[in-house]
């Protein structure tokens, strides 16, 4: 540190000076985004009323449209990504943690590394070409070729995994050896070692990691582009397409129908409520529930 | 003649290319409490947790040789079943965190998912609790949490869970060393029962501990058995050098 | 599911808990438990083979992602050859290819909005890691901080379309500009407000990394705060915070939806920032679904190959710099 020449005062001026200055820039960057917040919510908590919920999009022009079928299509396809990608994160995210050191390890580790990096609308693209387009493959179990939820479902539990992964292998590593040993000397065999001992030490960790990637995951439309493609209709069936509040969003906002943009303000405040909910819950659920080592 | 419930025969173990165990053989009779001493990075913790199968949890970590419980061989079976026969309690008293007093003592059974009656349980439990003296000071407060006892306390909710097994051979890893110097007495007050039903193997750091509470004493220095005698012989004459530098203060 | 065998705790002598017959009871004992057992060794083969597939499920899965692009890719490689990146044309009416515009379109967005977030970034960064880490207000503008990362980017999109872009159609009439509203530099302001969270969050916890020994030493012999977070701080975690920065343009190279409902769709080389155009990423959501011909969506599905090889590549280098700094 090299000698100053200026005079003290003037050195202790300049450090009050930049520390007003970075506490400026920190807290106006947060500025932004409460006006978003606040925008959203103004604009969107009018439209929502209890034909909001219950009814379909209208044809434009005619009243009482609703976001019935993307709400259910979001719930459903978030339900079955969650089914697929939840319990191969856990396992994998376990994997990881009681196998430090093998060298399987260390590329799967690298590869849910490479895999968290890899922008949406690339898995949605890949998801497109492994469950959408290949008739003549699919064709043979009685598949028709086309958009489907299922293949919408594949692509965001692509997305969640590398968050349930790294989550649970990271609250699996903070829990102390210790914990293990006591079991091992029980006469415990490892699967009970693992789910009966240190799985429930580390539930914290690992809902937390959950809820996370739902609600990543809740908010995506990019891999949902080309696989659930959307659909103006209620509809069920995991076998072909399915609205969802983001590609609802996005397609009514970009549209040049005023109604349809009443109803993606009212869809974005829901959405924006859905994912902040989740996101704070999982701060306080998180804390409340951490083990006392 | 008193039985011998422990041999080992050759027993060597290593950590990768690390001999640190070399050719231990012992022979512990039943229903006594040894004690293993010597100076730190000796072998002794890792022949001790040779013993119950636990040392090749380790990764990169190997054994050779034959360790005799009863008539059959440690090394052969298959490493649960040891356990079921052999319990440990370790240096730092580790309760499950997440369970209460209670599901802390039948662990074992619980964990493993081997069903019983309540009775069966209530019993196992209070019995196991009373072995350690701890019953009285915790038998109304079964459901909370393990965690919430103190060290000295925690240690013997250990050591009742790995009693509640109905083990034979009982390996204690420096148990007290973590703990204030009267849970220590309490806990060394219990070697003197435990051993009616059990046989102990304390690894210990501490000399006077050895020389309190142990019928035998075995000496380990750079991973070799030197010396293994009656307690009492092996403190006030000592056979080997090394054995009498070590007691003697010369190196710890 | 084997029950306890009662006899044997009965027969263990009657009052006295401490006293036990082991001759008969540990037979007994030992083959129920036994047999217990013998079932939990399949179970502990089984259970480490079903995790031992899902490792390499993993590794599967990440290269079935990178051969099924480089797969869908190779009629548009072999039909357009490597030129294609510099090709400045995009027209698939007349089936011309040339992916130009859509790379300048990416890095010029990304490049400034990391230009514009960095400095609240770090700011962030430097607040939190530095002069108040703990606290209830700081721990607001953490968790404030990360929320913004939690935000659809759909949201941010039909904002920047709602919001931003009137604000910038007066701004841009007001400076001679053609008032269009959407353009690169509306995609730019929406990209580093989403990005603030990235370099932030890694920077703090770098800055938290400083040895407080080193601190000491330079407030002892004099320094201001300022002058200690500028000749101390700063530089120990200069690669931290390069780090973070690589994140921050990471994630700003992939980001579809908010840019895609702000930059204007233009296929054409913008001749300032104020003009509309396009990302790799946009266009690829824009154009895939109404591909009809293979090298259409085949030179689309190239630009995704090379958005995912790049975003590897920084995500990676990131990550090893992260870990070359938390080893020490």
């Amino acid at each position: 540190m090299k000698a100053s020449n200026s005079p003290v005062k003037f050195r202790i001026g300049k450090s009050g000076f930049f520390k007003g200055v970075i506490i400026t820039l920190a807290f106006s960057c947060v500025i932004p985004l409460l006006f978003i917040l606040a925008y959203i919510i103004k604009s969107g908590i009018t439209k929502i009323n209890w034909n909001f919920f219950v009814n379909v999009p209208k044809p434009v022009g005619e009243p009482g449209g609703g976001i019935a079928n993307a709400l259910l299509g979001s719930a459903m396809i978030i339900l079955v990504a969650a089914i697929i990608a939840i319990p191969i994160g856990i396992m994998g995210g376990i994997f990881l943690s009681e196998n430090r050191k093998s060298k399987v390890a260390y590329w799967a580790r690298l590869c849910i590394d490479i895999l968290q990096g890899v922008p949406s609308i690339v898995i949605g693209i890949v998801a497109y070409f492994w469950l959408v387009k290949p008739s003549a493959f699919w064709g043979f179990f009685g598949w028709k070729q086309g958009f489907s939820a299922i293949s919408g479902s594949l692509a965001l539990a692509i997305m969640m995994l590398p968050i349930v992964v790294r989550s649970t292998e990271e609250t699996l590593k903070l829990l102390p050896d210790s914990l293990r040993e006591a079991g091992f000397a029980l006469g415990l065999p490892f699967h009970r070692v693992i789910l009966k001992v240190v799985v429930p030490c580390g539930v914290s960790g690992i809902l937390s990691g959950v809820m996370l990637s739902v609600a990543r995951i809740a908010g995506e439309t990019a891999p949902l582009l080309f696989t659930a493609f959307g659909n103006s209709y209620l509809s069920t069936n995991m076998g072909k397409p399915m609205q969802s509040l983001p590609l609802l969003i996005f397609n009514y906002a970009t549209s040049p129908y005023n109604d349809w943009h009443d109803l993606a303000w009212g869809a974005s405040c829901i959405l924006l409520m859905f994912v902040l909910v989740l996101n704070i819950f999982t701060k306080i659920i998180t804390r409340r529930w951490k083990v006392q080592l | 003649m008193e039985s011998t419930i422990v041999r080992s025969v050759d027993y060597n173990a290593y950590f990768g290319t690390n001999h640190v165990v070399k050719n231990v053989n012992i022979e512990i009779p039943k229903n006594n409490v040894i004690a293993v001493m010597g100076p730190s990075g000796c072998g002794k913790t890792t022949f001790l947790r040779g013993i119950n199968r636990m040392h090749e949890l380790i990764p990169g970590a190997t054994a050779k040789g034959k360790i005799m419980l009863d008539n059959e061989d440690v090394m052969e079976m298959h490493p649960i079943f040891v356990r079921l026969k052999i319990g440990m309690v370790f240096q730092r008293p580790n309760p499950f965190p997440n369970l209460s007093i209670y599901d802390n003592v039948i662990a074992g059974y619980k964990l493993n998912g081997i069903k019983l009656p309540k009775a069966d349980k209530d019993k196992i439990v209070e019995q196991s609790l009373t072995k350690v003296a701890l019953w009285n000071e915790v038998k109304d407060q079964l459901t909370k949490k393990g965690t919430f006892l103190s060290g000295g306390q925690q240690q013997r909710l250990c050591i009742a869970r790995a009693v509640a097994m109905e083990p034979e051979v009982l390996l204690f890893d420096e148990p007290t060393s973590a703990l204030d110097p009267i849970s220590t007495s309490t806990v060394e007050e219990l070697f003197h029962d435990l051993k009616k039903n059990y046989t102990l193997i304390i690894v210990t750091h501490n000399m006077q501990q050895a020389a309190r509470v142990s019928d035998k004493t075995a000496f380990f220095y750079m991973g070799e058995l030197v010396e293994y005698d009656d307690t009492k012989l092996m403190f006030t004459n000592p056979r080997d050098t090394r054995t009498q530098n070590y007691i003697t203060g010369r190196f710890s | 599911m084997k029950t306890f065998d009662n006899e044997a705790v009965v027969a263990r002598g009657n009052n006295d808990p401490r006293v036990t017959t082991t001759a008969n009871t540990s037979a007994l004992k030992t083959t129920n438990r036994d047999r217990h057992s013998h079932r939990q060794i399949w179970t502990e083969k089984l259970f480490r083979r079903v995790l031992f597939g899902m490792g390499v499920m993993m590794v599967v899965l990440v290269v079935g992602i990178m051969l099924t692009l480089v797969v869908q890719s190779i009629p548009s490689i072999k039909a357009l050859g490597i030129g294609y990146l510099w090709g400045t044309t995009w027209d698939p009416v007349r089936d011309i290819y040339g992916a130009f515009p859509f790379l300048l379109g990416t890095l010029i967005t990304s490049f400034l909005a990391l230009i514009i977030s960095i400095p609240f970034s770090f700011a962030v960064a430097i607040f939190l890691g530095e002069y108040y880490p703990k606290g209830w207000l700081p721990d607001l503008l953490k968790n404030t901080v990360e929320l913004i990362a939690a935000v659809p980017s759909v949201i941010y999109g039909f904002w920047g379309l709602a919001v931003l872009v009137p604000i910038v159609r007066s701004f841009e009439s007001s400076i001679g500009q053609q008032p269009i509203g959407v353009g690169i530099f509306t995609s730019s302001l929406i990209l580093s407000i989403m990005i603030i969270p990235y370099a932030a969050s890694l920077g703090r916890s770098m800055i938290q990394m400083v040895p407080s020994h080193l601190k000491e030493g330079a407030y002892s012999l004099g320094a201001t705060r300022w002058e200690v977070i500028r000749s101390v701080v700063l530089p120990y975690v200069k690669s931290g915070l390069f780090a973070g920065v690589l994140l921050s343009l990471g994630r700003a190279l992939g980001e579809t939806m908010a840019v895609t409902m702000v930059i204007g769709n233009t296929s054409t080389i913008p001749k300032n920032i104020f003009q509309p155009g396009n990302t790799m990423a946009s266009v690829i959501a824009n154009e895939l679904n109404e591909a009809d011909r293979v090298i259409y969506s085949s030179a689309l599905i190239e630009l995704g190959l090379v958005l995912f090889l790049v975003t590897v590549v920084i995500n990676m280098i990131g990550k090893r710099i992260i870990d070359r700094v938390t080893k020490d």
